[in-house]
């Protein structure tokens, strides 16, 4: 890290917000600008007239059409959220429970295993971890008979948990306990604490853990292939097979749909909330 | 006729009281054609599921593991002998249908699976050299393109990441046959590869628009995905090495667990007329080794250099094979050189 | 913070206390280690047994005691001489993924915290808008997104017109399949990755410490570095590892933006699963990594925890 503080002004009589960093709001929008670049092109290419994710040529919403003529590619799109939704909130409540147990200590017998343990999915490339998982399921799966989405539900909520523990770990570790403690003081009961004051803390913790869980699972690829059963093919396990072959702006219409659904839900949410307060 | 068709098959199914007919199908990733599955199902009124996989590597180690649910893959004819010797091929004869009559009968005694008893063709290419002429008008039916590049075209070359296929063109080009285990062949093999390499620019896949919009100018590619190039780019031109270049066959087998038999059969029998043949060939652009099949492509493929090998060039295309077990590591040592 | 006893547990009795908060402790952990042990640690155990077997001939396993999966990272017998010497193409391969990991992470670093920065000063009601906005591009696919990124680096692309434009050069320059193309895809992907977590860090900073700082005559740099820092520090830790040990094994990117010429660590394991045919040797390869990464968390987590007590 280089050390700006040298010849940093000393002035006290400061006219600016100790919120604002020089420099930060600049590098910040133009992180977002650089973000919103690619998704501006993909979303232009959904319109395109051509077969081309590269060449315009008119446009068109032959993609749009085509995307709503394919059942196979909706399917995948639904299985997909729904299995983005399942896996991403089951973690997150796993991984909130982990991280209220973790943290906030000095030490107890066996914290330094369960870190291990609930970091490692993320330490071994996915390809290990889907054929371990293509073994054991497979094996199962002839036991029982039994090949319905639980596999796959099971298999995502696992790597969901590290990408949700994290960053509620990290809330939660600077976390002031005196709150806590004053409310404990009142008499409050132990479920009040954490409902009334716990919880609300560590709330934006708990949302950037949730998100992170649900793009995670969207995007998985390589563990979806080697653990899904017929029938259940993701929009990226979909999409997987077509990079040796062509890829044609149809899955940019569906991306474009999803990205607009998720847009309008999320304004929903805001909105009730808004109200609410 | 739809009508009287799906009235005679819900007979059908009252007559066995079986419970709605199932068909899942295990291939590759926008490879099927929906109007193929759509005319399967009004004809018969099963009805079809298609999951996709990415890599013959992927679908054999699924299926050896069990518990997959599917009734039909389709695998490259390169693993079509380890598929009949892990035992996971049913031998569903399709020598023995009613459509098997309009197979071209040089597509009968295959190498891989003679007589036809477990395989039933679905597409089949070449791998060849795909070159813009705008930038080099010299001879493009040799590897010398990607393998000894001409000054040219050095710094614009894409190879596709494709063991097996990479291999065997640059064998070829020492005079060997695929497969060989001969040290002083593959020793060249790996020296030609690695200065080679010197003057590509990518081995990668999906590159139709990097071709089409001239950022790639030569390379190594397969015959339907240059057709596509071409559409996009008329300077583009897909060359057939005269030292060699691999033919593959993707192929349609039943399972041994599949759970339903009937109905693999029946969409085997399915895809042998020539019309339904024909529906595949639209779709991803490929040769499907049905006769008569031709006239009802769409009228761009009729004539297609790039579907239609010309006469002189035509001898020269082998068949890549299942590569013994040694073979296949000394391939792979060689492969992590190139790219380490 | 020297009171780190929870709010759960509070109680005279000390050690019948502590042996009752350790209890909850495991308990509230639980869910979370069984999803995990059943779908990953679990299964995981199958790969340490591979790793010791013969690679069959057509992939899989052969039911044989052998160490060459493990003896195979690190010497290999040359394939024309047959001479033994190290697998130099394995290590070479793996320190081309280390650098990349660290490349990485030093840029979302650089993009991440100034953004997590901007987002948690925001006034409440917005900032989950604006978290929401830096995930909806990982809504899409990402092989779509990265056929879009290499739209942005292409020879007549948008990179290319904004700088001609500018005049910072006069002909396009080769970005597409370069080492620049690697880094600006792996850092886009990776982003979130670090904004999340340092923003749940930064958004709970207690500003008038920083306050303080300054009436202490400190100017806005010192204070950054001096009290800031320290405080979001957990935050940019865990993002830190969010970003590199997953970049560690990435080859999706890597592959489609680089052009592929190059292995990367996950693609050397990868190979091994498919076409190489050697299951031990790709079991081994990952356990090794495994270990090292654990090795270093673990040294992570005692350091952190001594820092802790010591405060």
């Amino acid at each position: 890290m280089t050390d700006p503080a040298r010849d940093a002004p000393t002035s006290k009589a400061r006219g600016y917000s100790v919120r604002t960093l020089p420099g930060f709001a600049i590098v910040a929008l133009f992180t977002f600008v650089v973000l919103y670049a690619p998704i501006m092109i993909l979303v232009t290419y959904s319109f395109n007239a051509g077969t081309s994710l590269a060449i315009w040529e008119g446009f068109s919403l032959r993609w749009y059409q085509r995307a709503i003529a394919n059942e196979q590619v909706q399917d995948a799109a639904l299985r997909s959220l729904y299995l983005a939704t399942v896996a991403a909130s089951v973690g997150t409540v796993a991984a909130t429970m982990a991280a209220l147990a973790t943290t906030r200590i000095r030490r107890f017998p066996g914290r330094t295993m369960i870190y291990a343990l609930v970091n490692q999915p993320l330490m071994v490339p996915e390809i290990v971890t889907a054929v371990a998982l293509l073994i054991v399921f497979a094996a199962v799966k002839v036991w029982t008979g039994h090949t319905s989405m639980i596999y796959l539900i099971v298999a995502h909520t696992a790597f969901c948990v590290p990408f949700a523990y994290l960053p509620i770990r990290a809330r939660l570790e600077t976390m002031d306990t005196s709150l806590e403690a004053a409310a404990a003081d009142l008499y409050a009961s132990r479920w009040q604490v954490f409902r009334r004051v716990t919880l609300p803390l560590m709330w934006p913790g708990i949302v950037a853990g949730l998100l992170l869980a649900f793009v995670i699972s969207l995007d998985d690829v390589v563990i979806t292939e080697f653990v899904k059963s017929a029938g259940q093919d993701t929009l990226p396990t979909y999409m997987l097979g077509q990079l040796r072959r062509v890829v044609t702006p149809e899955i940019n219409a569906i991306s474009t749909a999803i990205l607009v659904a998720g847009a309008i839900l999320v304004s929903l949410f805001f909105m009730l909330t808004m109200r609410k307060r | 006729m739809k009508y009287l068709l799906s009235a005679a098959s819900a007979l059908a199914l009252l007559a066995t009281g079986a419970a709605a007919q199932e068909l899942n199908i295990y291939n590759w990733g926008n490879y099927t054609n929906p109007k193929l599955i759509e005319k399967f199902e009004a004809e018969t009124g099963i009805k079809v599921t298609v999951t996709d996989f990415d890599s013959n590597d992927t679908a054999l180690a699924k299926v050896k593991a069990g518990g997959h649910g599917f009734d039909i893959v389709v695998p490259t004819h390169t693993y079509v002998p380890i598929w009949i010797n892990e035992g996971l091929l049913l031998e569903s004869r399709p020598d023995q249908m009613e459509n098997f009559k309009n197979m071209d009968p040089a597509w009968v005694d295959v190498k891989w699976d003679p007589g036809r008893r477990y395989t039933v063709p679905w597409q089949w290419g070449t791998t060849g050299v795909v070159v813009n002429t705008k930038y080099y008008d010299g001879d493009i039916n040799t590897s010398a393109i990607f393998l000894d590049p001409p000054e040219e075209l050095a710094g614009k070359i894409n190879v596709v990441p494709e063991m097996s296929d990479v291999m065997s063109l640059a064998i070829l080009y020492h005079g060997g046959e695929p497969c060989t285990g001969d040290k002083d062949v593959l020793k060249k093999v790996r020296d030609t590869l690695v200065e080679a390499k010197k003057s590509w620019l990518g081995m990668d896949y999906g590159n139709i628009e990097k071709f089409a919009k001239e950022d790639l100018w030569a390379g190594v590619n397969w015959n339907g995905s240059s057709f596509r190039m071409r559409l996009q780019n008329d300077n583009i031109a897909y060359g057939y090495p005269r030292e060699g270049y691999p033919v593959w066959m993707d192929v349609v087998a039943v399972l041994k667990d599949a759970q339903n038999v009937d109905e693999a059969k029946a969409f085997q029998n399915f895809i042998m007329e020539p019309e339904n043949a024909a529906l595949i060939s639209e779709f991803a652009r490929y040769a499907n080794g049905i006769a008569g099949s031709e006239e009802f492509m769409p009228e761009d493929m009729k004539n297609a250099p790039e579907i239609v090998i010309p006469e002189e060039l035509r001898s020269v295309g082998v068949f890549n094979e299942t590569c013994p077990p040694d073979v296949q590591s000394i391939y792979t040592r060689i492969w992590t050189d190139l790219q380490k | 913070m020297t009171d780190t006893s929870p709010p759960f547990a509070p109680g005279d009795l000390e050690a019948e206390a502590a042996r009752q908060d350790n209890r909850r402790r495991w308990l509230l952990s639980l869910p979370a280690l069984i999803i995990i042990v059943c779908a990953a640690t679990g299964p995981l155990l199958v790969m340490v047994v591979y790793s010791f077997l013969a690679p069959g001939d057509y992939g899989n396993v052969k039911w044989e005691f052998s160490t060459d999966g493990w003896v195979g990272i690190f010497l290999q017998r040359d394939i024309f001489d047959d001479t033994l010497m190290w697998a130099d193409a394995h290590l070479s391969i793996f320190w081309r993924s280390l650098s990349l990991s660290l490349i990485t992470t030093v840029t979302t670093l650089i993009f991440g915290v100034p953004t997590a920065w901007f987002i948690a000063t925001q006034p409440p009601g917005r900032r989950e808008f604006w978290l929401f906005l830096i995930t909806v591009p990982f809504w899409t696919n990402l092989l779509v997104r990265t056929i879009a990124i290499q739209e942005l680096l292409r020879a007549e692309g948008v990179f290319n017109n904004i700088l001609i434009s500018i005049g910072v050069i006069d002909t396009p320059i080769q970005l597409m399949f370069t080492n620049f193309a690697i880094a600006f895809g792996m850092t886009y992907v990776y982003l979130p990755l670090m904004v999340l977590p340092v923003y749940a860090a930064v958004d709970k900073l207690d500003f008038r410490l920083v306050e303080a700082a300054h009436d202490l005559y400190a100017g806005r740099w010192t204070a950054f570095r001096r009290v800031i820092l320290p405080l979001i520090k957990p935050g940019i830790i865990a993002g830190s590892i969010l970003v590199f040990i997953p970049s560690l094994g990435a080859y999706v990117t890597p592959r489609v933006l680089g052009g592929g010429k190059n292995l990367m660590f996950g693609n050397l394991i990868e190979l091994q699963f498919g076409a190489g045919r050697n299951w031990p040797l790709g079991a081994a390869l990952s356990l090794m990594l495994m270990a090292a990464v654990m090795v270093s968390l673990i040294w992570y987590v005692r350091v952190t925890s001594r820092e802790q007590a010591d405060d």
